[in-house]
């Protein structure tokens, strides 16, 4: 089935029209000797059968809301999507829209997004966030490409603690390819337990960023007032990866002093869809606004004196700047800037501040529930949000498969990014987890070192 | 009438949706660590739906009209796609799952992964990048590191069109090559003279847009690729316009290297007010160890009848991975879904009545328009907003009033080689009568700029909003509303 | 158009006044711009500049240009009123408008004023 309206009628006017006698005719450009190829593709499907074909391969998997009991995070979590979210996602106005370029029909995008970034903004305490980036690896690695253009190309390095994202850090590493920039940090071999203020043997007057997270990768939650005192003190910007969640109950990083915070939105209305399409937050202070790559929305008036809103500082962009652009970034993840927008404007400051407490405070009962577990125990000793490193009896792989015989997702192996954390799992505890699952997972995990 | 902010909307006090008192006991808070106030609103829920679907009703869409966009390709985005993409089964897999637990996910990317590799003629394709200039990053850092894996360190120039749209120069500067503009020819195509005296052993590649941005198949395209080629250069292909193609020509077979697609485009994934787009990248033999991991593989052959097993493998000299996790999912779904619906009958009519439509429109303003390169043309083709009896008229003024006859304008003052252009790509999905109402509505404009030309200078007029100040939005930033002070 | 008879240009549209030394861009690149919103000067005082480097990057609403050297020398003076007020640039781009003054200036090859209006009268058409 094809969505193509033409009738045959409609189709020979058409053609008489622009003066040639059949479709083929209109491809005389294209080099005989591989005109027409013919595609080895299965033939086209009704909607009906498309549709028993798709849900056939969805079965094909278990899936955390009626298959599995999930403890997994490590960088996408399961929270509660409000119905309402959904529904004005579907409305074809938002998401059949273009980029709003015509400002005079698109103010239901434009007034979205400048909601979405004043949000934003509320819950990392900063001065001004774009309309978005991809996720919040690639809007960790814009953060980088800022900070080297605010520097003029004069500071070269920069600073990654190795507790960010093992997939941030990995995105970094691609990207850097290109920009000439020095990464170091990126070690996974190092200390674990240091704190962030280690990281200042690192920094020097040649340091243009320093990227930590909050909480890092561990769950664990700093306070990075004094590594950022440090690290302005070179004279390098800070730039500080934050969890949404967190932030609807800890300190911000802006209160902190942070020159640029970024995350990933995915916990603000959207679902895990197995990895994408995600949220990338971007934030900064109003000084480096020319720096900031990405679309902007402001606030203006019209030629009738209503208020209104359009995409602002646009020669910034790559449509207009081309090879002098900061960035090549074209899009942003318009539709989910709008889930998160709607998300938080659901909770606000009471259902976000709700949800926060739920997840630490599972989280601390899960904790506690395991490391009196013989053979397992809580092996970092900082305060957590919603996630916790669990130093295991037995390797992670082999824990895991026998909580998923019992349809439980384990947590993640750390040992796959750390070699000093072999056995170890990264478990994140949501609102979406009862206290009979958290307390059946603790039985799992007991029986398992039994075995 | 304006619609306030939900700042504007919020009341103290109001709860929207609320969550259970925890079931566990509440454990110490860290005090120190606590933020003392969340400047967030404050809405019960049926405020913060009627906000939004007010907002809704400001959107032009391309549910609600039509959406000429050269390059852009705003086809019909089928309601089926947004069914299967939120199968409980799709959206709620976590990405990093066991592959045990996630088959039908592995076998979904497998199979589109295979069949964008057929519909374009590339040997090897990643899923992973998230948009179209995401995807021509990871094609350029390709390129780049090929010809460094070969010890061939001199290559720093990337060859660009001068019709090349933005991203394509950004994309290179990014990845720390030397941008070389190439001029086109009096017929829109690369000139082939300056083609040649720019190729040599420091250049990486050639950016190549085909269609190009006039909607122009480039009528030299084996000499061009050949001349890049014989010099050692690689030759991306910018995927944008793909839609004027599908079956009719694969890029791969004609030599192109490495070329993104656009999913949002060509495969009718929607373009959610600006994203999430889905940019995959095909390559040829030679540079499929350079993908960024992790693609979808074979880990297992079944046994006996068996199914294989489907999992993840990271190419041997990978660049590494371009974003966190494995790309836009959601959009690969919906992309599966429009592919498994066509076919490849299905792809080809797809392409031929995408440019049938385009050509339609340009026969219906010859004479009327400008058309500065009078051939048949693709999916889209450019036309000139000004005539020389409408002095101070523009493409910008068209475009506006374009919007008073209930149609979103065409791209304007793109490519930059066409003076005042207006860029009309219809797509395959629109209706013969649509497209007369288009053309009839230009013919109009086209009259009204020579007769009451202060028509289109102040047009829009029949809008819910006119025309911006958009220097007062660029010289006084406002970027945020924010709850009234008391609220903290 | 303005075009004050006793300064030299460039083919890039930047001015220079042989007697201060100082130099920016011209009454009829800021027309070409429009309305500028951003403009940030890319060299510093002590700093040697001549003709081919960039001393500022500008951007209006619509479009956006580098600004260039019209003549050698040292960098003495930096205008730091440019970057809170980029509309300077438009109103007056002769007088507050400096971007740069710089001292021992070599600033052969320029055009005079005539020859540079007849310039940006050919490029009119």
């Amino acid at each position: 089935m094809t969505y193509i309206p033409h009738s045959p009628n409609e189709r020979d006017a058409m053609l008489a029209a622009i003066g040639v006698k059949s479709l083929g005719d209109l491809f005389n450009d294209i080099p005989a000797g591989h005109r027409f190829p013919k595609l080895d593709l299965p033939p086209a499907l009704t909607e009906m059968e498309a549709a028993a074909e798709l849900g056939g391969l969805s079965i094909g998997n278990d899936n955390v809301r009626t298959d599995l009991v999930s403890f997994l995070g490590a960088g996408a979590y399961n929270h509660y999507i409000p119905a309402a979210v959904d529904h004005i996602l579907r409305r074809g106005e938002f998401y059949t829209a273009y980029t709003p370029y015509q400002p005079e029909i698109s103010q239901g995008t434009l007034q979205a997004i400048f909601e979405y970034q004043s949000l934003i903004c509320g819950l990392t305490g900063m001065e001004v966030s774009n309309a978005s980036h991809y996720d919040g690896a690639t809007a960790v690695a814009e953060a980088a490409n800022m900070a080297y253009a605010q520097f003029r190309g004069k500071r070269n390095k920069v600073v990654i603690s190795p507790t960010v994202h093992p997939q941030y850090r990995e995105t970094m590493r691609t990207y850097v390819q290109g920009m000439g920039l020095e990464l170091a940090g990126d070690d996974s071999k190092v200390n674990l337990d240091a704190s962030p203020d280690a990281l200042e043997s690192l920094i020097d007057e040649n340091t243009a960023l320093v990227i930590v997270q909050y909480p890092d990768f561990f769950g664990r939650i700093y306070d990075f007032s004094r590594l950022i005192e440090l690290a302005h003190g070179k004279g390098a910007m800070v730039c500080v990866a934050a969890n949404p969640t967190a932030l609807g109950l800890f300190k911000t990083p802006g209160e902190m002093g942070a020159d640029i915070v970024v995350g990933e939105g995915q916990p603000l209305g959207i679902p895990l869809s197995f990895g994408g399409p995600y949220l990338g937050f971007f934030t900064t202070r109003k000084q480096y606004i020319h720096k900031l790559a990405g679309r902007l929305v402001g606030e203006t008036v019209d030629n009738r004196g209503q208020r209104a809103f359009v995409l602002t500082l646009t020669a910034r962009e790559q449509h207009i700047k081309r090879e002098r652009a900061i960035s090549n970034i074209c899009s942003n993840q318009g539709l989910l800037a709008l889930a998160a927008a709607v998300y938080l404007s659901l909770l606000g400051q009471t259902g976000l501040r709700q949800v926060a407490e739920l997840c630490y405070h599972k989280a601390h009962y899960a904790a506690e529930k395991i490391n009196q577990v013989k053979g397992y125990s809580i092996c970092f000793d900082t305060p957590f949000f919603h996630e916790f490193s669990v130093c295991c009896p037995k390797p992670v792989a082999e824990i895991n498969d026998h909580l998923l015989e019992h349809s439980f997702l384990g947590g993640y192996d750390l040992g796959l990014d750390y070699p000093s954390l072999k056995d170890h799992m990264l478990i994140a505890v949501t609102e979406m987890n009862t206290k009979d699952e958290i307390d059946a997972l603790v039985d799992l995990l007991a029986k398992v070192n039994h075995d | 009438m304006t619609e306030p902010t939900i700042y504007e909307l919020s009341s103290p006090g109001r709860t929207g949706v609320t969550f259970p008192a925890p079931d566990v006991p509440r454990n110490k808070l860290p005090e120190n660590l606590l933020r003392k106030d969340l400047p967030l609103p404050e809405l019960a829920e049926a405020d913060v739906v009627r906000h939004y679907v007010n907002l809704s009703k400001y959107n032009y869409s391309v549910d609600g009209g039509f959406y000429p966009l050269g390059s852009c390709t705003m086809k019909y985005n089928p309601k089926i796609n947004e069914d299967t993409a939120r199968l409980p089964g799709f959206a709620f897999t976590h990405p990093l799952q066991p592959i045990e637990t996630v088959q039908g996910n592995l076998v979904l990317m497998y199979t589109l992964q295979e069949w964008l590799k057929e519909i374009s003629g590339f040997a090897a394709l990643t899923l992973q990048p998230a948009a179209g200039a995401h995807g021509e990053l990871t094609g350029v850092l390709i390129m780049r590191a090929y010809h460094k894996d070969r010890g061939d360190t001199k290559r720093v120039k990337m060859l660009i069109p001068d019709s090349a749209h933005g991203t394509n120069p950004a994309t290179s500067a990014m990845s720390g090559l030397v941008v070389v503009q190439v001029p086109s020819d009096s017929r829109g195509n690369v000139d082939l003279g300056a083609l040649k005296a720019a190729c040599d052993d420091t250049t990486v590649g050639l950016m190549l847009t085909n269609p190009n941005t006039l909607g122009l198949f480039e009528e030299n395209l084996e000499q061009v690729i050949k001349i890049v080629h014989d010099c050692g250069g690689l030759v991306y292909g910018d995927g944008a316009n793909l839609n004027a193609l599908l079956g009719i020509l694969r890029p791969g077979d004609m030599g192109i290297d490495v070329m993104h697609y656009n999913l949002h485009k060509t495969f009718s994934t929607p373009h959610g007010g600006g994203g999430p787009g889905s940019g995959p990248v095909g390559v040829s033999k030679n540079l499929a160890d350079f993908l960024p991991g992790p693609l979808v593989g074979i880990i297992e052959e079944g046994a006996d009848g068996e199914p294989p097993l489907f999992g993840f493998i990271t190419p041997k000299k990978t660049i590494g991975r371009v974003k966190s996790f494995h790309g836009h999912f959601g959009m690969l779904v919906r992309a599966y879904t429009y592919i498994a619906m066509h076919g490849p009958d299905g792809l080809r009519e797809v392409a031929e009545y995408a440019v049938l439509n385009a050509n339609y429109i340009q026969a219906r303003l010859k004479g009327v328009y400008t058309v500065p390169f009078d051939r048949i043309c693709m999916h889209e083709f450019v036309a000139e907003g000004q005539w020389a009896d409408a002095p101070g008229i523009r493409a910008l003024d068209v475009a506006k009033r374009l919007m008073d006859y209930n149609f979103h304008p065409p791209t304007n003052y793109f490519p930059l080689i066409v003076h005042e252009a207006l860029m009309i790509e219809p797509t395959e999905t629109e209706n013969k009568g649509t497209l007369d109402a288009f053309a009839d509505a230009l013919i109009k404009i086209a009259a009204e700029a020579k007769t009451t030309p202060e028509l289109l200078h102040e047009a829009p007029h029949k809008t819910p909003f006119g025309r911006m100040d958009e220097v007062k939005a660029a010289r006084e930033l406002v970027m945020c509303c924010w709850l009234p002070e008391d609220y903290r | 158009m303005n075009i004050p008879s006793n300064f030299k240009y460039t083919k890039t549209d930047e001015w220079f006044d042989p007697v201060t030394g100082a130099m920016g861009l011209s009454d009829y690149a800021q027309g070409q711009l429009s309305d500028i919103v951003f403009v940030e000067i890319v060299v510093g005082v002590g700093e040697t500049v001549a003709p081919g480097k960039a001393i500022a990057s500008v951007e209006s609403v619509k479009a956006a240009a580098e600004t260039y050297a019209s003549a050698s020398g040292k960098v003495v003076a930096v205008n730091e009123d440019l970057s809170g007020n980029p509309e300077i640039l438009n109103n007056d781009p002769y007088g507050k408008g400096w971007m740069i003054k710089v001292e021992s200036a070599d600033a052969s090859g320029l055009m005079d004023a005539t020859a540079y209006a007849k310039y940006c009268e050919e490029r009119a058409h």
